[in-house]
């Protein structure tokens, strides 16, 4: 078996992880010690990180049913992460039975666990890929088998370009796959910001150096910064807004504060 | 289901609605809170059955609590907060009109196996989920450990499979892993070369910084390293390689072992040889050719202070005679023996001989002693030659021609030295071979001069660089003029103006005489004709002539006399007004061929003068054959006539060459007067013409014109 390019030579589960973190925060136990303590530590500096992946779970789950009204029936998730509950392709077949959904991650442990999840799933399948070499997304056989990209696309960037750091090049990445979607698809975009978090930056920032001393570092980016990443897109009512603003199903005022932080928006393409 | 106010279902949904919100905030679930609270429904449904059930049902209340789980209230908070509810409110909105006792006990019972159900629960998927991604863990360890081993493969296919020799040894030298290609070059099993060392493969012919870069490495000063180097195999050959050694170093960057690719040379080395032999050897004779010795002769010339060289130049005398009447195979038979010997004579360290091209071959002695050694060197290689070649039977005799340069390092480029051996050889060739010359700077520079001047002959004539002075031709008997002699000029633009004697023997050898000889005789004439219109046809002795030189390759040239003509017609000159002066040593041995030219022009009326009458081996028997109207007298016959008193035997050569020649109705003309008692003296002799430094130096046309007006006043 070929070792793929984006293969790290070793895997090493005594580094923490974005994604297990990230199952951590969501209450889930798909993850090891090390990524519980860079997760506990960062909490130390902002409780409520838990409430800002729910919210953002609940927002795709928003967009996702969005964009199925829209008609759409095929998605493509980068960096999605470990699968555990309210995926995208849960939410999607749910809507339309039948629904496409590839999902991207560049964690080999993560893309193992989402073969695990996805197994018996003609419909979804997970690709081993980077969002800093888009093209090898966009070549991968498990988009080739699932998606076709001359109708329209749901492409879901959630909590995964504030990982992105601006010498990979992120709105070149955006911009290279966006060329590749039919008119008529969708951009599905969150990501963190200092703004709307309800705490003293310099208190968010402590959190932000957890990710930095795992390596992984979070890039925080400011409203303007993020819209850019919307270039060429109609943007779709209400714009590019704090996540439970995005078309809420319920009352915002309900929502935890800490949900109010980063940005989230969905743009079509022309 | 529209429930009743107050009924049991609207009770069941407020109970349900407190509980959702008491709990939503700890869940981690993406529905919304309305969303949540239809899952919690038929929980709560449910466990307001269970309490008001006739018996306790502890497996279904357990149930209840993992359902929490499934909802994916996994903080044992949401556990916490849903028992507080439970506990003060069903029993309140579910325990209708039960009994108050009964229903609280049945309520804590219910919420002991909820606690119960939930933990065992929420254990489960702990160690589900945990179960899961160390899975997922071990997977994608097993996807890179097969790929690190397909890399492994990989790579020792290619280790395996390299046509270059590749070897791993540690930094002391031990030798741990070689492949197949690289045992093949060395023609050992793997087991006589493992635990060699690399420092016993020090060769005589290693590069002197092979080994310094050896050492670098292995001390980690140096990454890698490229020579060539030579490894003696067990049969006693030589393998020659291509080595690049580079530092392996471990992932902290600590040195490690070296790593050696080499390919194989050797006969590429061979070829290399063979094809530098070839290309600096003569395939004849197997000497040295130009390349390799032009390569030494600047490396002799390169040498440090105190260095010399010397070098013998030779040109076989008559080889060309050799090759076309033997035949060339014979020529070459004859350079391959001369070439034997002459390499017999060049066996000093220092020394070579080489074969420059045909039968020119040259010898080198190099060092401090070349002045003595160099003449030794030739005369090894003049006595070389002395016995005779015997090629097919026949006893030849070679003879050549040497030039010797010797000089000290340093002064001159390689070119240089060779031009001034190949002028000095040539030198020995004129004085008639057979001998040898040392060089003299002087010489060389009348060579090189005259070479100059040769190749710049063509453009000077193109550039109109030519011009014409006049000497006049006085008339003994009156001091008149009757005439002016033209003599070219050179305007050079480096050396000035150059006399006829610098290049008109240039011009013959070139053959360029005849153009030039032709432009001389234009503008002679158009000279004459200016005269003549200026001081009429006719002075009163008789036409104003001008005298133009012939040269011998002039006179054979087939449009000698057409030219003339035309020329004459042209200017409208009558052919009296023209004497071509012809010198005697050209018809010396004159055919009647070489004559008729001549005839036809003095038939027109062109009168012939014969130029340094006297130097010759003058026939005079031949004067009557010869259409000529005037004798040049030399001026080596009037020399003697410049003191007073004259030579008496100059007087009497004079005075019978005089009377012979007005016996045959010839006109005599002295040249070289330089003097009053001279003119007077050859005057009364009976000479006709004089012409020389007493009355004129050469000059511009215009001075003729003075001393015409002088002539006339005088």
């Amino acid at each position: 078996m070929e070792r793929p390019a984006w293969a790290p030579r070793s895997i090493d589960i005594s580094v923490p992880s974005v994604s297990r973190i990230y199952d951590y925060y969501l209450g889930g136990s798909h993850n090891f010690e090390v990524d519980r303590e860079a997760a506990r530590k960062a909490m130390g500096f902002m409780p409520g990180l838990p409430k800002i992946m729910q919210a953002n779970r609940a927002f795709m789950r928003r967009a996702v049913r969005y964009a199925a009204d829209e008609g759409i029936t095929q998605f493509l998730d980068i960096g999605s992460g470990i699968p555990t509950f309210g995926n995208v392709h849960e939410v999607a077949q749910a809507a339309v039975p039948g629904a496409r959904v590839v999902y991207v991650d560049h964690d080999p442990v993560a893309v193992a666990h989402s073969q695990a999840v996805l197994a018996g799933n003609e419909d979804a399948d997970v690709a081993a890929a980077d969002l800093r070499r888009p093209e090898e997304i966009l070549a991968s056989p498990q988009l080739e088998r699932l998606i076709d990209l001359n109708r329209p696309v749901a492409l879901l960037l959630v909590a995964i370009l504030h990982f992105v750091e601006d010498a990979d090049d992120p709105y070149g990445a955006v911009a290279e796959l966006g060329k590749a979607l039919a008119p008529g698809s969708l951009l599905i975009l969150t990501h963190a910001s200092y703004e709307g978090i309800p705490l003293p930056a310099e208190r968010a920032a402590g959190a932000v150096d957890v990710y930095k001393d795992i390596r992984n570092p979070l890039i925080m980016r400011s409203r303007e910064e993020i819209a850019r990443f919307f270039e060429g897109y109609d943007m779709v009512e209400p714009g590019l807004v704090p996540m439970p603003l995005w078309r809420p199903d319920t009352a915002p005022e309900d929502e935890d504060p800490y949900a109010f932080s980063g940005f989230a928006g969905v743009g079509r393409t022309a | 289901m529209i429930a009743e106010p107050d009924g049991p279902e609207d009770r069941l949904r407020r109970l349900t609605t407190i509980w959702s919100r008491a709990v939503f905030p700890v869940t981690s679930t993406s529905l919304t809170r309305v969303e949540f609270e239809e899952q919690l429904l038929p929980l709560a449904r449910r466990l307001s059955e269970l309490l008001r059930a006739r018996s306790y049902d502890a497996d279904a209340a357990k149930a209840v609590g993992a359902a929490l789980v499934g909802a994916h209230c996994t903080d044992p908070e949401a556990l916490a907060r849903t028992l507080d509810c439970i506990d003060a409110y069903l029993v309140l909105y579910c325990g209708e009109d039960g009994p108050q006792d009964e229903l609280r006990m049945r309520s804590s019972r219910l919420q002991h196996a909820m606690a119960a159900g939930y933990a065992q629960a929420l254990r489960e998927r702990t160690l589900a989920e945990q179960e899961a991604i160390a899975q997922a863990a071990l997977q994608a360890q097993g996807v890179v450990a097969q790929a690190l081993h397909a890399s492994e493969a990989r790579f020792r296919a290619v280790f395996e499979g390299a046509a270059i020799g590749i070897g791993i040894a540690d930094l002391d030298g031990n030798v741990l892993q070689v492949n197949e290609a690289l045992l093949r070059m060395f023609g050992l099993t793997e087991q006589a070369l493992r635990g060699r060392r690399v420092q016993d493969w020090v060769h005589p012919e290693d590069a002197p910084q092979t080994w310094r870069l050896y050492d670098e490495l292995v001390r980690g000063e140096r990454e890698h390293y490229h020579v060539e180097k030579a490894f003696n195999r067990t049969d006693g050959t030589v393998l020659w390689t291509n080595l690049t050694v580079s530092l392996l170093r471990d992932a902290d960057g600590t040195p490690q072992y070296q790593l050696a690719l080499m390919e194989d040379t050797t006969e590429r080395r061979l070829l290399n040889l063979r094809l530098r032999y070839e290309a600096t050897h003569d395939a004849l004779t197997g000497l040295p050719n130009r390349s390799l010795f032009f390569e030494r002769l600047e490396k002799a010339l390169n040498a440090g202070e105190g260095q010399r060289f010397g070098l013998c130049y030779l040109d076989l005398d008559g080889f060309k005679t050799v090759n076309d009447s033997l035949g060339h195979a014979a020529g070459d038979r004859l350079l391959v023996e001369v070439a034997d010997r002459l390499q017999s004579c060049a066996t000093a360290p220092g020394e070579m001989v080489a074969r420059l091209g045909g039968d020119e071959f040259v010898a080198l002695t190099t060092g401090p002693g070349t002045e003595r050694t160099v003449d030794e060197l030739a005369e090894r290689i003049m006595n070389a030659l002395v016995t005779p070649i015997s090629i097919d039977g026949r006893d030849l005799m070679v003879r050549g021609s040497l030039g010797i340069v010797e000089g000290p390092a340093g002064e001159r480029t390689a070119a240089e030295v060779l031009r001034s051996a190949d002028i000095t050889m040539y030198r020995a060739k004129s004085a008639g071979g057979n001998r040898s010359e040392l060089a003299d700077p002087e010489a060389d520079a009348r060579a090189i001069t005259r070479h100059g001047l040769t190749t710049a002959l063509p453009t000077a004539l193109e550039r109109g660089e030519f011009f014409i002075e006049y000497q006049p031709l006085v008339h003994l008997g009156d001091g008149s003029v009757r005439g002016a002699e033209a003599l070219v000029r050179w305007l050079h633009p480096q050396h000035g103006v150059l006399g006829p004697d610098r290049f008109i023997p240039l011009a013959e050898h070139t053959g360029l005489i005849v153009p030039l000889g032709r432009w001389v005789l234009e503008e002679s004439i158009r000279q004459a004709r200016a005269w003549r219109e200026r001081y009429g046809p006719q002075t009163a002795a008789g036409p104003l002539r001008i005298n133009v030189n012939l040269s011998p390759c002039q006179l054979s040239h087939p449009g000698l006399v057409q030219d003339t003509i035309d020329i004459l017609e042209r200017s409208g000159v009558t052919p009296d007004a023209l004497c071509l002066e012809v010198t005697e040593s050209a018809l010396i041995g004159a055919d009647d061929d070489l004559l008729k030219p001549l005839r036809r022009l003095s038939e027109m009326g062109v009168d012939i003068a014969l130029d340094d009458f006297g130097t010759g081996y003058s026939n005079l028997a031949n004067l009557r054959r010869l259409p000529v109207s005037i004798l040049k007298l030399d001026r080596s016959f009037t020399q003697g006539m410049q003191q007073f008193p004259a030579d008496p035997v100059d007087l009497k050569i004079v005075e019978g060459i005089v009377s012979l020649a007005h016996s045959l109705d010839l006109a005599v003309t002295v040249e070289g007067v330089e003097t009053g008692a001279q003119a007077e003296q050859l005057r009364i002799l009976g000479c006709d013409t004089a012409q020389g430094w007493y009355y004129a130096r050469p000059g511009p046309p215009e001075r003729l014109h003075d001393l015409a007006l002088v002539d006339a006043t005088g």
